[in-house]
């Protein structure tokens, strides 16, 4: 075979570059780390199975019902009223028995919102307008 | 296919007489599927402001209920007149209401200064060019937005006769000093403008321009239902003269002033 030595190290060089995203994130961290949520303080709307697999289609119902339809009261299968709000409000409003919002319960953004989305990739814009709580990010 | 000239007249004839036959009700089915005539029979709530200008000057300068509606909402004060965003603010007369004004206007009422917000038109122009639907008509007669839904084509701002939108032409979430962590801020890129406090509404509670005027006790804003005939605002406006801005225009203005 003529010129190897090159050939050999164009293959070996080519490896290495497609290969990158796999040996950097080998790298960079350890690959069985799991995203650990914080614990949050109240009994969610709905079950845990559920919130972790649905939670972004009911943030989206959330919204289109709260913005949309004006409908600002959701009921948890067990009948619990809740005020539909995503940022912090710490108000008792009308008709909702159990009127802590998201954010009164999961308090911090970084510790459960990103501990997941950093780890899966995915960067949901609610907070570019959303008020986080403890002020601004 | 070949049609010959025989079958042409027989499917034009036969189709000349479907339309005639077609033709008195036509009318019946346009109107049924709305138009530009009257104002819709009226059911349920429609919201309404009635703003006294007499009872705003004696006020002077009170920035109160502009104050409160852009703290409650996270509006940014930007200074430049071009990239300024307002919700409620103070207008002169002659701008407000330009054909009003003419060469014998009273001495001084010209420039005086008059509160103006969105109208919340029967007949909303926004709404019908927004083409995203991200401004719309709630039933209650609110004119609102989903941010959500903005493009920022500006569209809407080309068409509301009042100027009572704004575009974001930067982040606006720095420029905003204090938070209000109740209410979103907006982002880059979105048109925005009162919502008459539908948040507020939602709760049962008065808009915050119209709590602000009572608190200060000038009392120049009235907000109330004008579907019911009992309530304070629609019994004020059946016994006061007032005007709205541009009514030529058929937008239906539902700020209602008291000169």
């Amino acid at each position: 075979m003529y010129d190897s030595g090159k050939v050999v190290t164009g293959i070996i060089v080519f490896v290495g570059v497609v290969t990158f995203p796999l040996w950097y994130s080998f790298a960079a961290g350890d690959p069985s780390r799991r995203p650990e949520l914080q614990k949050p303080q109240g009994q969610c709307v709905e079950s845990t199975d559920y919130m972790r697999a649905f939670h972004m289609d009911l943030l989206n119902q959330w919204r289109d019902d709260a913005v949309r339809e004006g409908k600002r009261v959701y009921a948890s299968p067990d009948g619990r009223k809740h005020w539909i709000s995503l940022s912090y409000d710490g108000q008792v409003h009308n008709n909702a028995v159990a009127s802590k919002s998201c954010m009164d319960c999961h308090s911090s953004k970084e510790k459960f919102c990103d501990e997941c989305h950093d780890y899966v990739g995915v960067t949901p814009y609610c907070w570019d307008c959303h008020i986080e709580p403890k002020g601004d990010r | 296919m070949s049609t010959n000239r025989r079958d042409f007249l027989k499917v034009a004839g036969c189709s000349l007489l479907g339309a005639g036959a077609l033709a008195p009700v036509a009318p019946r089915i346009a109107a049924a599927s709305g138009g530009h005539g009257e104002t819709a029979k009226r059911e349920g709530k429609r919201w309404a402001l009635i703003v006294d200008t007499k009872k705003c000057l004696e006020k002077g300068g009170c920035q109160a209920c502009a104050d409160a509606c852009h703290k409650v909402h996270n509006v940014p004060h930007i200074p430049d007149a071009k990239r300024e965003i307002k919700w409620l603010w103070k207008e002169p007369y002659k701008h407000a209401f330009p054909t009003q004004v003419h060469a014998f206007t009273e001495d001084g009422l010209k420039d005086k200064p008059v509160l103006v917000l969105c109208n919340h038109c029967e007949n909303p122009p926004c709404v019908k060019v927004c083409p995203t639907k991200a401004t719309f008509k709630r039933d209650d007669g609110v004119i609102t937005m989903d941010m959500h839904r903005c493009i920022g084509c500006r569209y809407c701002m080309a068409a509301c006769p009042y100027g009572s939108r704004s575009f974001n032409w930067k982040d606006p979430k720095p420029l905003v000093a204090q938070k209000d962590p109740t209410f979103p801020t907006r982002t880059k890129g979105v048109v925005e403008k009162c919502n008459f406090c539908a948040e507020r509404l939602a709760q049962g509670r008065a808009p915050a321009c119209v709590e602000a005027s009572q608190n200060t006790g000038c009392n120049a804003l009235m907000f109330g239902d004008l579907n019911d005939a009992s309530s304070g605002l629609a019994q004020t406006l059946k016994g006061r003269h007032n005007i709205r801005r541009k009514p030529f225009l058929g937008t239906e203005p539902h700020v209602f002033y008291l000169i």
